[in-house]
């Protein structure tokens, strides 16, 4: 998967006002039996997406079958990501087409994940969230507006717009594409020379 | 001002603290598995690199295995593969492997404690979420993504920020019937599926204490389902015996030097939580959850709320959730119908789950139209299931004694719920689809999900002990 920097993010968006959206919806276990980490955006919310697992017969009322909603940006109802640890979540919806992903609430390690693949987890008041599900309702071609580095999201048409929290460190590594891993493998001589201070 | 366990393990481990930003985390053991491993080998294969302290890993095949006829080649291709990924990256990168036909092989979850892998103290990963087990040792365990495998892979350090810190206080006396998986459903349904998110969890208090190690990794498992980054308990005699003697356990003068120092691992009395739960021992009965999370849990003899009782807000999953599972807002789920009944999974595995269920059976039949499955959580818990007879009570009951693995736990390998039907499960997950396509979960205890088998139905244990 091509990992690249973010920044802002200006798209129409897909609503899924569902609580508690775990990542076995994302991405049901049997579809993670494969070895590299592309692909997976073909199996996202498999079974929602599908009569008996059919991609013949997709289920006409969920969003990703409804031509009438498209773009770059995922909202959702509150706690999503919660459940397993799969990054193969992170990796369906960013192989999809997502570049974030906007909930009142995400599940630690699902935002961990996310930001690890440059998916951004932009999380939002319930109020704010409220706000997008009715414009998106109202008008479904509605485009929302992210810009990581003022830390905003905007709904332009009304002018309405809130701040979301990142740590100043993740907010580097998305601006500028840098990996944790990189940032490890820096400071390897550190890690060896803090092993020799563990008494077990 | 005293620190909390917690806080005493994770400074102890802090490499380097990033201004603004998370603490590079030093980690003592990384368990690895065939699922969300191979593309963190890939990784490293990419980067040239080799795994920087390839002893402090541990490897199982548990997910993708099949419970029955171990002895043969796995039938679905994409599994086999994916086994046989793990075993050349173990040999390739130099990391031991309990895989399929090992006496040692088993869930993770399970064989970590029963080897004394997993020791008061430790920083303990996993890219799997239910590596909160290991925190019932006093250790800090999380589940981690496959890019944080690879990480610890090649640094033996995470990126973490450190969570907000959470007790839970459970005192009193359980009633009768009510085991520790009770205890944590009951917990989570007061607290919900998101309400210990951005938390690590301390479990205290004088009910926890009285536990055996089996309970408290059950109470520990399921931190995650309550959104929790992990879940612990302050070490004890009870922990110390339990260690003691297991083979990657300290030996000697090292078992006195490790258990001086693991007797300062407790929560002092002037430290701080950031919140704090207090919970009645005596409030819990038999749980069940009716729902499509393990927050939407009753006491057995409930009912499931009306939908005049839902917040308006989440009325729409509410009934999303119901009309999944079949059942109706307002009615009781006693009596319902089951029509399978799953015993296993890192959950409720271990020999203590089985004898639990063997002794309440022993004697008993199944009910014509159920099936029974128990796989034990690893080789070792299945030898001892058959060295104390315990299988034979568990045939007689017309009972499988399947082989160990992940299973039903959670539609990936061969064994998984026909759509529509009702699985009375001692795993973790009732999300939809968990235990296969259109697949039923009702979560409950062994002694629950045992009486199940005996009645077809969802009974009360209270009314047979």
């Amino acid at each position: 998967m091509s990992k690249k920097s973010i920044n802002r993010i200006h798209s129409a968006a897909v609503p899924l006002n569902i609580e508690n959206i775990d990542t076995d919806q994302i991405i049901p276990a049997r579809f993670l039996k494969a070895t590299s980490r592309e692909g997976f955006g073909k199996n996202l919310f498999r079974d929602w997406r599908y009569h008996n697992d059919n991609e013949n017969h997709p289920k006409d009322d969920f969003v990703l079958n409804n031509p009438k909603f498209n773009g770059k940006i995922l909202v959702a109802g509150k706690n999503f990501g919660c459940g397993s640890s799969r990054e193969h979540a992170a990796w369906a919806i960013k192989d999809h087409g997502f570049d974030a992903v906007v909930s009142s609430f995400f599940a630690d390690i699902f935002k961990n994940n996310a930001l690890n693949n440059f998916l951004l987890p932009v999380q939002v008041s319930e109020a704010f969230m409220e706000r997008i599900f009715d414009a998106i309702d109202h008008d479904p071609a509605i485009e929302i507006s992210i810009n990581l580095e003022e830390q905003t999201i905007s709904l332009p048409h009304s002018g309405e717009s809130e701040k979301f929290e990142i740590n100043s460190y993740k907010k580097t590594c998305l601006l500028n594409g840098y990996d944790d891993i990189d940032y490890l493998l820096d400071m390897r001589s550190d890690i060896e020379n803090f092993e020799k201070t563990l008494v077990s | 001002m005293g620190k909390t366990l917690f806080e005493k393990i994770w400074d102890k481990h802090v490499v380097r603290q990033i201004e603004g930003g998370p603490s590079v985390l030093f980690i003592d053991k990384h368990f690895i598995h065939e699922v969300t491993s191979p593309q963190a080998f890939k990784g490293l294969a990419k980067r040239g690199l080799p795994v920087f302290r390839p002893e402090r890993v541990v490897a199982t095949a548990d997910h993708n295995v099949p419970t029955l006829n171990q002895h043969l080649p796995i039938k679905d291709e994409l599994s086999r593969i994916q086994v046989d990924e793990l075993k050349r990256n173990c040999h390739d990168f130099n990391i031991e492997l309990y895989g399929l036909g090992h006496p040692f092989q088993g869930i993770v979850h399970v064989i970590g404690p029963e080897l004394g892998l997993t020791q008061p103290g430790m920083t303990i990963v996993c890219g799997d979420s239910h590596t909160s087990t290991h925190g019932a040792f006093g250790a800090i365990a999380f589940g981690i993504g496959t890019s944080e495998v690879e990480m610890a892979l090649a640094t033996q350090c995470l990126l973490q920020t450190r969570p907000k810190l959470m007790r839970i206080n459970v005192d009193g006396i359980l009633n009768k019937g009510v085991v520790s998986k009770d205890i944590i459903l009951y917990i989570i349904s007061q607290i919900s599926a998101s309400g210990a998110t951005g938390y690590f969890v301390e479990y205290a208090g004088s009910a926890i204490r009285s536990l055996s190690m089996e309970a408290r990794m059950t109470i520990c498992n399921m931190s995650i389902e309550m959104g929790a980054r992990g879940g612990m308990i302050a070490p004890d005699d009870i922990t110390f015996d339990y260690i003691n003697g297991r083979l990657f356990a300290p030996k000697g003068e090292e078992w006195d030097k490790s258990l001086k120092y693991w007797r300062t691992l407790y929560s002092d009395a002037d430290a701080k939580f950031d919140k704090e739960i207090f919970i009645k021992a005596e409030d819990i009965e038999p749980m069940i959850t009716y729902g499509t999370n393990p927050g939407m849990g009753v006491g057995v003899t409930g009912k499931i709320p009306a939908e005049n009782d839902i917040d308006e807000k989440e009325k729409q999953s509410f009934l999303k959730s119901l009309n999944y599972m079949g059942l109706e807002a307002g009615s009781r789920i006693k009596g319902r119908k089951v029509d399978y009944v799953f015993i296993g999974s890192c959950t409720n595995s271990r020999i203590e789950d089985l004898r639990m269920v063997a002794s309440f059976v022993k004697g008993k039949k199944k009910a014509d139209d159920v099936e029974v499955w128990i796989v034990p959580g690893s080789k070792q818990v299945e030898k001892q299931a058959i060295e104390e007879g315990i299988d034979k009570v568990f045939q007689e009951a017309g009972f499988v004694l399947r082989q160990p693995g992940c299973s039903a736990c959670l539609g990936m390998n061969e064994d998984k719920i026909p759509a529509g039907k009702y699985c009375i499960s001692t795993s973790n997950r009732n999300f939809e689809g968990r235990q296969g396509p259109n697949a039923r979960t009702f979560l409950a205890s062994p002694l629950t999900a045992a009486l199940a088998a005996i009645t077809g139905e969802v009974a009360d244990v209270r009314e047979y002990l």
